[in-house]
């Protein structure tokens, strides 16, 4: 092989890799910006959208700019609610698809199915719609948001687990009974402990999702604000950076629980090596 | 081995909830695009069967309409050819940095995503290094501007729907078995070839899946074209969700949704054809 | 005596009388019975296997067995307790499964460790020990099973059913995840630990050379019924069935005309041939049958040279093929009626491998034929795995 033939062949071997780190900058470069910028003192200019001069004081007094705890940590309850009750109830609901049968099953995946395609914007509406048709029109807030919440998010548990749950092999479960396991000893022991880091990826993206909404919620949002609808808002006047303080904090909590997970689970698979 | 009804048990609350809170929803919306066209909040409204609200919309909103169908199409687009090379460069390619780069993927969800729609706003802006760039090449001219154009706002679509294209796709080649592509090329297809008799038609379902989950929401978005576009970009989400919270016209707004669930549903009833929803879920 | 009995006798004397006993069991499946009417007794501390086609119903039966399936009808007993219906966990029955179905997320110890654990039983580590010497895997007792190799794992699972002590032990194609030569060393293993721990064994397979190297009593299973048990000698020497002929090794089949008995032998006329079959080895007395003979059975030379055969001597053959194997040659041979019939032959270097188209004369000593009811389809078991 000539050299020229060499590096033709590293290149057509790394081309792909290369193309595929751009795509990941491409992904990854806003994010970055955010905390950037949440590092930016803009209290002497008026374009938000221009890094001046570098500060920590956005990080000292992050909830200086009004209401924007609040509407942080409205959606904290929001989404520490939806995801407890949408992964309850998606997760009985995996298991009832994945381990037994009953009559209407295509209707049911339909009924699962549809919410993941429809466009928010639709569904948020709908909702309004219901709301408004039914009198509570007045008290949409904190409990129409939760609802609605729950509501896209049963989807995504429900895939996420039932797709946990196929992936298992009946027979450990056959087995455990073999092994003097009763039914719930079986459920348990063998059942539980290998579907939980599926039902924990669903309540992860239940709360992500929750947290993340603007479109459904501001439908149906009332006079509550979470924290897109602050940014939403704020983005019309002139977006404060602790906007980006609060970006950049969420990015590193759910990073270092990913993280976190990852290590835990090569550590315990090494301990047992060794 | 249980009891009959246990899965009807287990399934009930869920169930229960997506009727209550999706399915009847669905319902109210349609009868909502048949309200009478002249209520308001304050006069209450009635349902008039007032189909003539349908013509009415979609005449007076088209534009916006057709221009998320055409803004979708191409972010979902770019997004495939994207998240392909992405997909592909991490399920053949990585090796050990495999899981690095899923998780990058995924960075993305870890932060708002109104907040990493903003950051574009930055990355675009008037005197940005992009732009200068651009200007300088004479792409742009020297008053050109992306903020406020088409082009940011598909870029905004394409950067915050990319993560639901390769995903599906990832997933789909991961299960691929990269014996396949040397048996092809052991039987004289040449790189290319390998690629479309085989790969493709084998990461099918990936791309299938991803072009949904892609497409539907950009078609449905307006965080982008409101934040990164000027009123010349609105999608028709501009248009619902200003006729819902400002406006008051309850009937065009029900109108106009129910058109855009219609057209999103025939659009993957007739592509999705192939693959049951069985698959799909 | 036949050999069966034989064995059968050893075992009985050797144990309490706690044998498996399946009486008319059936099971039906929404679209097939997969298992019908079965009757089978697996005396005590027998080495059983059951021995069949993929679908044969040899799987259900074992999972009837274990109580991971209901029986449609019939009963499983054990000794005199009826388990028929007995839950799972609640039989003195321990299974090594196809794939092993080892606890992903629990180590190896905690593996072995779990049916003890489920029993009540709080102090399990020497118990653990002592299984782990038992089965080799002393050294890997805190690996996880994605961390061990496949015949590891095979192990893993078996040391994990044996800890229990079961009455009976059942093991669905424990060895047909590993490659040959592991599981050759497998059988042998499996075999010893057997006799080690002197156990009743029930082993599904359908690799007949398992089945006949460990099993001391092998049952043919075919369609949902037993066609044949005996051991393994028995079997083979003395099938009841084209079926069995065909599953068990090779047959050469030859259609004839049954004569009828004549003393101790059942004669038939075999295209012109008159044949002797041992009474006891004709399972057929009139009217048409199949005449078989094992290919280790027929003797072929040269037309002319002397065969070491009493009897008959059939003329008129040719060589058509002859593959050299090594220890054997495998000759096919086309008799005058137009049949092809196998024939094996020992490399002694008594005489050279006979090439293709040679001329030569057929025959078998008259003890070693078998004569089964032509109402059988001749190819049934032939190409089935």
């Amino acid at each position: 092989m000539t050299p020229l033939q060499r590096v033709g062949r590293w290149i057509g071997d790394h081309l792909v890799l290369a193309l595929g780190v751009l795509v990941i900058v491409y992904l990854v470069v806003p994010i970055a910006i955010v905390a950037l910028m949440s590092f930016n003192d803009s209290s002497g200019s008026r374009n938000v959208y221009k890094f001046q001069e570098f500060t920590v004081s956005n990080w000292a007094n992050p909830c200086k700019p009004e209401g924007l705890c609040d509407a942080v940590s409205t959606s904290i309850q929001i989404g520490l609610l939806a995801t407890i009750v949408a992964t309850t109830l998606g997760t009985l609901a995996a298991f009832a698809l994945a381990r037994h049968r009953f009559r209407g099953r295509s209707g049911a995946n339909m009924l699962i199915f549809l919410p993941m395609a429809s466009p928010e914007i639709v569904m948020g509406s709908s909702l309004l719609a219901l709301f408004v048709a039914a009198g509570f029109g007045g008290q949409l807030g904190f409990w129409t948001i939760f609802i609605a919440h729950v509501m896209f998010c049963l989807s995504f548990v429900i895939i996420t687990v039932k797709a946990r749950l196929s992936g298992l092999d009946d027979n450990l479960e056959q087995a455990a009974m073999d092994l003097y396991a009763t039914e719930a000893q079986t459920f348990w022991r063998v059942t539980f402990p290998l579907v939980f880091p599926g039902i924990l990826a669903a309540a992860l993206l239940s709360f992500s999702l929750s947290f993340d909404d603007f479109i459904i919620s501001n439908l149906n949002a009332g006079q509550t604000v979470t924290f897109p609808m602050f940014v939403w808002g704020a983005a019309q006047r002139g977006v404060p950076m602790q906007v980006n303080v609060i970006g950049t904090a969420m990015f590193v909590i759910a990073l270092a629980l990913v993280l976190a997970g990852g290590w835990n689970q090569r550590r315990r698979a090494t301990a047992k090596a060794a | 081995m249980r009891g009959r009804l246990t899965g009807y048990w287990l399934f009930a609350p869920a169930a229960l909830w997506l009727a209550l809170f999706f399915a009847v929803p669905l319902y109210s919306l349609v009868a909502t695009s048949l309200f009478d066209p002249d209520g308001s909040v304050l006069t209450g409204y009635d349902v008039a069967w007032a189909f003539g609200n349908f013509p009415d919309a979609i005449s007076e909103y088209w534009r916006p309409l057709v221009r998320s169908l055409v803004y979708a199409g191409i972010a979902t687009a770019i997004c495939l050819v994207l998240g392909y090379v992405l997909a592909y460069a991490i399920a053949f390619k990585a090796g050990r940095w495999k899981n690095l780069m899923l998780v990058l993927v995924v960075a993305p969800f870890f932060t708002s995503f109104l907040v990493r729609t903003l950051s574009w706003k930055l990355i675009l802006a008037d005197d940005g290094w992009i732009v200068n760039t651009l200007q300088f090449v004479h792409v742009l001219g020297d008053d050109g501007r992306l903020l406020a154009t088409p082009v940011a706002v598909v870029a905004g679509l394409t950067y915050n729907f990319l993560p639901f294209m390769v995903l599906p796709l990832y997933a789909a080649l991961e299960k691929l078995d990269p014996r396949l592509i040397e048996a092809a090329s052991d039987l004289y297809a040449s790189p290319a070839r390998a690629f479309w008799k085989v790969t493709w038609p084998l990461s099918r379902p990936g791309v299938v899946g991803g072009v949904l989950l892609t497409f539907i929401p950009a078609a449905g978005d307006f965080i982008n074209a409101e934040l990164l576009g000027s009123p010349n970009e609105r999608m028709v989400g501009n248009v619902i969700q200003n006729l819902f919270t400002t406006t008051g016209d309850y009937a065009a707004a029900g109108a106009l949704s129910v058109t855009l669930m219609l057209i999103i549903v025939a659009m993957v009833v007739a592509y999705a054809r192939t693959s049951s929803t069985e698959d799909l879920v | 005596m036949s050999q069966v009995d034989e064995v059968l006798h050893q075992h009985r004397e050797r144990a309490q009388t706690r044998d498996l006993r399946l009486e008319g069991l059936t099971k039906e499946f929404a679209s097939f019975t997969a298992v019908k009417a079965l009757d089978l007794v697996v005396p005590t501390g027998t080495f059983f296997a059951l021995l069949g086609p993929s679908g044969c119903g040899k799987t259900t039966t074992l999972r009837m067995v274990a109580g991971l399936e209901t029986p449609t009808s019939g009963r499983i007993l054990l000794g005199d307790d009826d388990v028929t219906y007995t839950k799972p966990y609640k039989r003195p029955v321990n299974t090594v499964f196809q794939n092993y179905a080892l606890f992903p997320h629990l180590d190896i110890a905690e593996n072995v460790a779990f049916g003890l654990k489920r029993r009540g039983i709080k102090d399990v580590k020497g118990a653990v020990a002592e299984m782990l010497e038992l089965t080799e895997l002393s050294t890997q007792a805190t690996k996880t099973p994605g961390q061990l190799s496949g015949g590891q794992q095979q192990r893993v699972a078996l040391a994990r059913a044996l800890i229990n002590r079961p009455e009976v032990l059942l093991l669905d194609e424990p060895l047909g995840a590993l490659d040959l030569k592991l599981r050759r060393s497998m059988q042998v293993e499996l075999k010893r630990i057997q006799s080690e721990v002197g156990l009743t064994f029930v082993h599904v397979t359908h690799d007949q050379e398992e089945a006949m190297t460990m099993a001391d009593v092998v049952a043919v299973m075919n369609g949902g019924v037993i066609e044949q048990m005996g051991s393994p000698t028995e079997l083979y020497d003395n099938p009841r069935t084209t079926f069995v002929a065909n599953f068990l090794g090779q047959s050469n089949l030859v259609a004839g005309e049954i004569i009828g008995v004549d003393g101790d032998v059942v004669k038939a006329d075999m295209h012109g041939t008159t044949v002797s079959v041992p009474r006891e080895r004709a399972h057929a007395t009139s009217g048409k049958g199949w005449i078989g003979v094992r290919p280790e059975k027929v003797l072929i030379a040269r037309t002319g040279e002397r065969i070491d055969a009493p009897g008959n001597h059939m003329t008129g053959a040719v060589v058509t093929d002859a593959s050299f194997i090594g220890v054997s040659t495998q000759y096919r041979v086309r008799m005058a009626w137009g049949q092809e019939i196998t024939a094996f032959e020992q490399n002694t270097g008594l005489r050279e491998v006979l090439a293709p188209g040679t001329p030569v004369d057929v025959s078998w000593r008259p003890e070693f034929a078998f004569l089964l009811d032509a109402s059988q389809d001749v190819t049934a078991g032939l190409g089935e795995v």
